[in-house]
């Protein structure tokens, strides 16, 4: 192995990709939940769809999409590659063992939390990103955007997708409870006087776009009907 | 005795305690009730008498770690009710003291359990995992000469403080033992910053971060999730600082060290 493969599969070097990317895929979450605002506009889904549709076809989005998987794929791959070097570093564990003790369940929950997360964005794609980028969305007569905001109507008259949604964007809120600050302290980035701001900062961030997320179901079951 | 406590009364204690004959050996949990335990006692002393009355049953005493019975030696541990050196925060097994516990308890006491240390007898685990760390680059090379004049290296105050507490760590485990990932990140971390932020370890500093994280890889330590357990009961309250300050370092030295 050269010095380069041999930094970013020790340890630390994959700690520091899991926080770029898991940095990264923070800020997509921001992208993505100020473009779904848009869902809450009284017009029938016109904003949504004009905004759905740029995003299936800008070419710059397009390119981002790919950077945005490979982010993903990243993520998921170093955090299975550490699980279960962390698995085999304890092979005969203790008979009584109180961490609740010394430390936040999230914290030592992420795998759990992130399995639910994974779960979530492949039952997401599959409701709204296929239909949305292989076809099968209603056109809308004389516009030349889909009727993507239908699919999402429709999705949200579900109880168990509601469900689904909500309890994922819960395990998204505590997984990035712990793993907003965590990026900050494995990458280093620690000082007195800014890592209080990025520790609270990171809660209000979790708590805020887990919350705008789970908004979104809760408001078309409740509010908008077929 | 000063400190004793004459009110104090005795107490009855069931333990639980982790018998292992050696490393090949299975091991299991074995039950012996103790009997008059004074709250005065250390925790260690209370394991000295439960193995005079296994002597004198002619059984095979307890094999445990200790030295020097102070809290500065780092040698003993035992993960006691589910805890690294028992239920008190900054403290040793063997500054731990019976007062804490109460006349009845049933009290487990295991090993440390991770794969670098893998149990030698009993309670005792081969911690030379960390010596071998150590060995890797946890010093600071002195050539012979003329002694230098003291203070000749002005370091200020707040780094000298910063050194000086990570220096404090004892090397004895128990991050690896609260650890979810058995990560020896906080002991090598403290060794690595201890160093980086004087002038003296300076000079070694890309080199030394670089093997001394190969080395703790290569020993099977997980890696860190920082749950911050490690520091929550390290009993000398080494900081997580040095686990940041360490990635910085490391991150660093690879990019820009020429060991390719």
């Amino acid at each position: 192995m050269n010095w380069f493969t041999k930094t970013f599969s020790s340890t630390i070097g994959r700690k520091i990709i899991m926080s770029v990317t898991g940095l990264f895929l923070c800020s997509f979450l921001v992208v993505h939940l100020v473009g779904n605002l848009t869902l809450f506009y009284k017009d029938g889904g016109e904003a949504f769809n004009i905004y759905s549709e740029f995003m299936a076809h800008n070419p710059v989005i397009r390119v981002m999409e790919i950077v945005l998987v490979l982010g993903f794929l990243f993520h998921i791959y170093d955090a299975i590659v550490l699980t279960r070097r962390n698995k085999s570093a304890r092979p005969v564990g203790y008979a009584e063992n109180h961490p609740q003790e010394n430390s936040t369940w999230s914290s030592r929950n992420m795998g759990l939390l992130g399995t639910i997360i994974l779960v979530f964005l492949l039952v997401h794609l599959w409701n709204f990103f296929v239909p949305a980028r292989f076809g099968g969305l209603e056109a809308i007569p004389d516009k030349d955007y889909e009727n993507l905001y239908a699919e999402v109507v429709k999705a949200f008259q579900n109880p168990i997708y509601v469900g689904l949604y909500v309890i994922s964007m819960i395990a998204l809120a505590y997984h990035l409870i712990h793993g907003f600050q965590s990026a900050f302290q494995s990458l280093g980035l620690t000082h007195k006087k800014y890592t209080p701001f990025i520790k609270t900062f990171g809660v209000a961030f979790s708590v805020l776009i887990s919350l705008g997320f789970a908004l979104i179901p809760l408001y078309f079951f409740f509010f908008v009907k077929l | 005795m000063a400190g004793s406590n004459p009110n104090a009364k005795p107490m009855d204690l069931t333990l639980k305690i982790w018998r292992q004959k050696d490393k090949n050996s299975a091991g299991q949990l074995v039950t012996y009730p103790l009997k008059n335990i004074s709250p005065d006692m250390s925790f260690l002393e209370m394991l000295d008498v439960l193995n005079e009355e296994l002597l004198v049953k002619g059984e095979d005493p307890v094999a445990f770690d200790h030295d020097c019975r102070e809290g500065i030696c780092g040698m003993c541990s035992l993960f006691i009710n589910g805890r690294a050196h028992g239920p008190e925060r900054g403290t040793t097994t063997c500054q731990l003291h019976m007062r804490h516990f109460n006349h009845g308890d049933t009290i487990t006491i295991e090993p440390w359990r991770a794969a670098a240390f893998p149990v030698h007898k009993d309670l005792i685990v081969d911690r030379s995992a960390f010596d071998r760390i150590q060995q890797a680059g946890g010093y600071v090379s002195v050539n012979t000469g003329g002694v230098p004049d003291a203070n000749e290296i002005a370091i200020p105050k707040t780094i000298a403080d910063k050194a000086f507490d990570a220096a404090t760590c004892i090397g004895c485990g128990a991050c690896v033992a609260a650890c979810k990932n058995a990560s020896a990140m906080l002991f090598v971390s403290a060794k690595v910053s201890q160093l980086a932020m004087l002038p003296q370890g300076k000079v070694e500093a890309k080199t030394r971060v670089e093997n001394m994280v190969a080395q703790m890889d290569l020993e099977g330590f997980g890696a860190c999730s920082n749950t911050g357990a490690c520091a929550a009961e390290c009993p000398v309250g080494i900081s997580l600082d040095n686990i940041a300050m360490m990635n910085r370092e490391y991150f660093g030295a690879k990019a820009s060290s020429e060991n390719v």
